[in-house]
């Protein structure tokens, strides 16, 4: 089975949010003093496919789409065990839209020629948009499943239980498909050592966006204004001679609100 | 050229009723609709649906598009999808509401490259600009840490709304409004994908989306046995239990239980955080309650910038006399 699974550099989501700034002038956001990450999303879709090639056999090939993109962020997803990176690095893609992402990401696709499957990353921790899947899907034809939190082969199909807000759906679909896939898959594993190691002799492939046919422009959806909203930040802090005082103190204070 | 003009809400339904979620999109929509001039619209997608026509005209649409097939009744992503490309080339809205939840975040997107237009998930709110009539579509991104405000270049200009983000209107049996059918026409050899099963997981007592008070744990608790002791606690409130994606992701608790951006957004009267450093992605599930009250042994942890009353310690220690005071409190 060839997997291809799509995985992005971002700013680190899990920095403290007062290391976040927005530059207002250049509508671009950075934690400040940390280095950006492997999407922690896009791990998910990582981890989901090397479930699968563990269960099925196959290939993973992993696609990273963006600008500066640092050679020891984005080759994690081989040190876990995925074999191939090709990095679509292109300054044509600094402000790209979903629209923009998904159609460089299905054109590489294509490129790449064989797939079984495609996955993604629910929505990535930076534009929150959820849209690359659907729309890759929409691009090549392909069906598409989204929020998987398991995935199976059977029969030649693939059976995808997908969360829902009350628990779960069981989806079959043939392939080819796109598939993005959730946290609930299970925490994707650390690289060991040995794939640490392993990582260092593939070697990467850069395509730029001549190299895929995607040219600068074309966006559907541009930014207006990116800004931080603002906390007031008036907790009350309860204290005590000892945490147990305090604790009933807290009590007593929800009482005095009218809120117990 | 086709003219884009009016206000489209996706009309979901569940057990007979018009969701909640649809009856705020129609609430937004009469605001975008009165300051473009035009008409509010609802589509109702499903078999059998005609008593939800109603409901959406009584909730605010003017005209409603009914799409009323067998094989539409249950939600399967590629009929959904054919049916409202349908809908959208031939009613041709200016823009299309639907909910970022199950279906809209599975159908948005497909539909938008579908017709080859622009979407923008999770709107927290909607405006009309002023001066050029485009939709100013403002959405959290970075987790919550920063709001974008997006414009189309192209329409309809497709959005999910987050659930209780928008304020729906008083619903009103005396409105009167126009019903359309559309024929499905649907090919069910061209359905690809198949919905086998679907499985309710819902924990037993109160829903998290419906309790008035939610005791929450995360990363901190470090366990399933500490997420017992918050159980006890929201007994007493006659609340339900929540979680952080950390706590879900170690099955300290379930799924449905996980609050945040792709959990659970819930706006109770109290939330209480327990061991939750309050990343954003998590604030964006919770920022909607009336009174957080946070428990954590980091004083610089971000929670404490969104709750009213804190206590910096070990949960350990703040739980149990918590608890036991709360339970004084309230014996009669």
């Amino acid at each position: 089975m060839n997997i291809i699974v799509c995985v992005k550099q971002v700013i680190d989501p899990e920095a403290p949010p007062s290391s976040f700034k927005v530059d207002a002038a250049s509508n671009r956001a950075e934690m400040r003093g940390v280095p950006p990450v492997v999407d922690p999303y896009g791990e998910y879709a990582v981890e989901g496919a090397l479930k699968l090639k563990e269960a099925a056999g196959g290939k993973i090939t992993v696609l990273s789409l963006g600008v500066s993109l640092l050679r020891e962020v984005v080759k994690k997803p081989l040190a876990m065990g995925a074999d191939e990176l090709v990095l679509l690095e292109d300054e044509v893609y600094a402000d790209a839209d979903s629209y923009t992402t998904a159609a460089a990401l299905a054109a590489a696709i294509k490129k790449l020629g064989s797939y079984d499957l495609i996955l993604c990353g629910r929505e990535a921790s930076d534009t929150n948009a959820g849209q690359t899947g659907g729309g890759i899907a929409e691009i090549l034809g392909l069906p598409c499943v989204t929020l998987a939190r398991k995935l199976e082969v059977v029969d030649g199909k693939l059976r995808v239980e997908r969360v829902t807000s009350t628990g779960y759906e069981v989806v079959e679909t043939p392939l080819p498909a796109v598939v993005t896939v959730s946290n609930e898959i299970g925490e994707p594993r650390y690289p060991t050592i040995k794939g640490i190691m392993a990582a260092k002799k593939i070697e990467l492939v850069v395509w730029k966006s001549a190299d895929i046919g995607i040219q600068a422009g074309g966006q559907r959806a541009k930014v207006n204004r990116m800004y931080q909203p603002v906390h007031e930040g008036k907790c009350e802090f309860v204290e005590g001679e000892t945490l147990e005082e305090a604790a009933a103190d807290l009590a007593g204070k929800l009482r005095e609100a009218k809120i117990l | 050229m086709a003219e884009y003009r009016g206000v489209a809400v996706y009309a979901e339904h569940k057990n007979d009723k018009l969701a909640a979620i649809a009856k705020e999109g129609l609430g937004v929509g009469r605001k975008l609709a009165d300051a473009l001039g035009q008409e509010l619209y609802a589509v109702v997608v499903g078999s059998g649906v005609s008593d939800i026509a109603k409901q959406a005209i009584a909730a605010g649409a003017q005209k409603v598009y009914i799409i009323d097939d067998p094989l539409l009744k249950d939600y399967q992503t590629d009929a959904y999808l054919s049916v409202l490309e349908k809908f959208v080339k031939q009613v041709n809205p200016r823009v299309l509401i639907l909910g970022q939840d199950d279906i809209g975040r599975d159908l948005a997107p497909r539909l938008a490259f579908r017709l080859d237009t622009s979407v923008t998930m999770d709107c927290v709110e909607l405006d009309i600009d002023a001066d050029s009539k485009r939709l100013l579509a403002t959405k959290p991104i970075y987790g919550g840490n920063a709001l974008c405000v997006f414009v189309s270049e192209t329409d309809p200009h497709i959005v999910t709304i987050r659930t209780k983000s928008m304020e729906p209107l008083e619903t009103d049996d005396s409105r009167t409004g126009e019903i359309v059918n559309i024929e499905a026409g649907l090919d069910a050899s061209a359905l690809r994908t198949a919905l086998i099963d679907r499985v309710v997981e819902e924990v037993a007592g109160i829903k998290i989306e419906d309790a008035a008070t939610v005791i929450a744990g995360g990363r901190g608790i470090g366990s399933a046995e500490g997420f017992k002791q918050l159980e006890e606690l929201a007994g007493l409130f006659k609340g339900a239990v929540g979680a952080s994606r950390p706590a879900c992701d170690n099955n300290w608790a379930p799924d449905t239980a996980q609050v945040g951006l792709t959990g659970k957004i819930i706006a109770p009267e109290l939330y209480v955080a327990v061991a939750i450093s309050g990343s954003s992605q998590h604030m964006s599930g919770c920022s909607g309650a009336k009174t957080i009250v946070a428990i954590n042994k980091d004083k610089e942890a971000n929670i404490f910038r969104h709750a009213r009353f804190g206590v910096v310690g070990d949960w350990k220690k703040v739980v149990p006399a918590f608890t036991a005071r709360v339970k004084e409190l309230l014996a009669p």
